[in-house]
């Protein structure tokens, strides 16, 4: 039984590592200063980098954050705590759940007529909307899972005290549960920050260095997506090489979070 | 100081469960009254009807009147008031996991918007000491968390805690019934100080416990209150047949 799970484990783990490996193996030769200081040089030109696309997928998934997070956060709550056994509760975890399995296309299609064709120009908004929008499922169900798995006893506690049921909510209820709801934010940015399909016709993807929230705005995937297609060398390494800045810049994004919201947790506390 | 607790006519219900039957009493300022019978018999629903904690459950209703000193619990006030008068320690310890020490103590304070940093700290030491807590935790109060202590030192923080909003009643929900014999002889120690202070319900199901802390003692048998009187006569004199089957262990 221990060995079915090791090779399980194995198995589970082997992939990543492959993955990370093969990325490593073609893309770091192609990493240098360039990449990360310069925008991609015009067709036929030599070098380049990426730097315009690493800082449009921050902005972009910036943007998506700040619509998912606290929508979902809100959602999640108004689940767990407010809405319990009411029948909008159920409407709402059945549409959660609904817009989870959404293709990811159809997000980028829905932002495009959403917002695109009424403002009439692709933009950083619409990517971010999109990702945003595919963000709040996730953030929101592992919110209210998490905020089930407080024990109610807590709960009793915090009103025995004749605190309001809204501060024992925010301040006991959510603060028990934050570990727990910001791995949900993380596992729901980590989906996103990969996403290409929602980006193709709302971000759209910039060649220049643009930070205009209403400009078209390059993102890493795009841009990956952009060079793998090419017909050229330079570019296919280039787009290795942004494969493998992705992934650590998801891994060091998570990391970061995790650690700065570890912080200031005590001892015993679990 | 303690305040009387009057309470008339009391029905509960749960869903269509008529778990409170035509409850009155009349509970004694600064002495501690105990709460005994069997499983199910309504005494946790009668503390909870105290504060208002029963109708926290959606399906929870409750008829009657109980007066704390001179405020009609159910006319004058709203819930979270009441509840800053009337503190309460449940069957389970349940500090705040996320909170250290001095922070649980002080929860009742800061949540609802009392920031004086002096003062709080006057507070928590006046509460752990109240509850005998500070000798075990006086050096890790902002260290270590609640949930770090052992059962019988969380069920003394979560006393703490509740003394720490200034009650003047506090009910206990079989407070000492998940703790080990040392835990709660210290618990009812505890008790023996605190009702010189407080008004205090202690619902046990251990009827020792209750001849040994309390001067009142109320027997409940299937939501009705059979008999109340004073701790010496239920044990040694009941007036009522059900009482007596049940002291010597006949049923429950």
């Amino acid at each position: 039984m221990t060995g079915l799970a090791i090779l399980a484990t194995v198995i589970v783990i082997v992939p990543l590592i492959a993955i990370f490996g093969y990325l490593i193996y073609k893309g770091a030769s192609s990493l240098n200063f360039a990449f990360f200081t310069k925008s991609p040089a015009p067709v036929g030109e030599l070098g380049g980098g990426m730097a315009n696309a690493i800082l449009g997928s921050a902005i972009v998934l910036a943007l998506a954050s700040a619509i998912g997070v606290p929508i979902g956060i809100g959602g999640g709550i108004y689940l767990a705590e407010f809405g319990r056994g009411t029948k909008l509760a159920a409407a709402i975890r059945f549409t959660a759940d609904v817009l989870n399995g959404v293709p990811s296309i159809v997000m980028g299609l829905a932002a495009y007529a959403l917002i695109v064709v009424p403002m009439k120009h692709f933009s950083a908004y619409a990517g971010g909307v999109a990702l945003g929008f595919m963000m709040i499922p996730t953030v929101c169900r592992t919110s209210e899972e998490m905020l089930l798995m407080v024990p109610n006893a807590i709960r009793e506690a915090a009103l025995g005290l004749g605190v309001p049921n809204w501060r024992s909510v925010l301040s006991i209820t959510v603060k028990t549960a934050s570990p727990g709801i910001i791995t949900g934010c993380m596992l729901a940015f980590a989906r996103v920050a990969g996403e290409t399909a929602p980006l193709v016709f709302t971000a759209l993807g910039n060649q220049f260095w643009s930070t205009n929230l209403n400009q078209p705005i390059a993102a890493l995937p795009l841009q990956i997506y952009v060079y793998a297609l090419s017909p050229y060398d330079d570019w296919h390494r280039l787009a290795w090489a942004g494969s493998l800045v992705l992934i650590v810049l998801i891994v060091f994004a998570v990391s970061l979070v995790r650690y700065v919201t570890s912080r200031g947790v005590l001892k015993g506390a679990s | 100081m303690g305040v009387g607790i009057e309470v008339v006519n009391l029905n509960a219900w749960y869903g269509t469960n008529h778990t409170l039957q035509d409850i009155n009493l009349n509970i004694p300022a600064n002495h501690a009254t105990a709460l005994i019978g069997p499983s199910g018999c309504g005494k946790s629903t009668f503390v909870r009807c105290i504060n208002r904690m029963h109708e926290t459950n959606p399906i929870g209703r409750v008829t009657g009147s109980i007066k704390i000193g001179d405020l009609d619990v159910y006319k004058d006030a709203k819930p979270v008031q009441i509840r800053r008068r009337v503190g309460m320690v449940f069957q389970r310890p349940n500090p705040f996991p996320t909170m250290s020490i001095y922070d649980n103590v002080a929860a009742g304070l800061k949540l609802n918007g009392y920031t004086n940093r002096r003062s709080l700290d006057e507070i928590v030491e006046k509460s752990l000491k109240n509850s005998a807590l500070w000798g075990e935790v006086k050096d890790d109060l902002k260290k270590k968390s609640g949930a770090s202590l052992s059962g019988g030192q969380q069920q003394r923080l979560c006393i703490a805690r509740a003394l720490a909003v200034d009650p003047e009643v506090l009910l206990m929900d079989e407070p000492a019934s998940a703790l080990d014999p040392v835990s709660t002889s210290k618990i009812e120690d505890l008790i023996f100080q605190l009702k010189t202070q407080y008004t205090i319900v202690i619902v046990t199901h251990n009827m020792q416990q209750a001849a040994r802390v309390a001067e009142k003692t109320g027997f409940f048998l299937n939501g009705r209150m059979v008999e109340f009187d004073s701790t010496h006569k239920i044990f040694t004199n009941p007036s009522d047949k059900r009482t007596e089957d049940y002291i010597t262990g006949r049923f429950g």
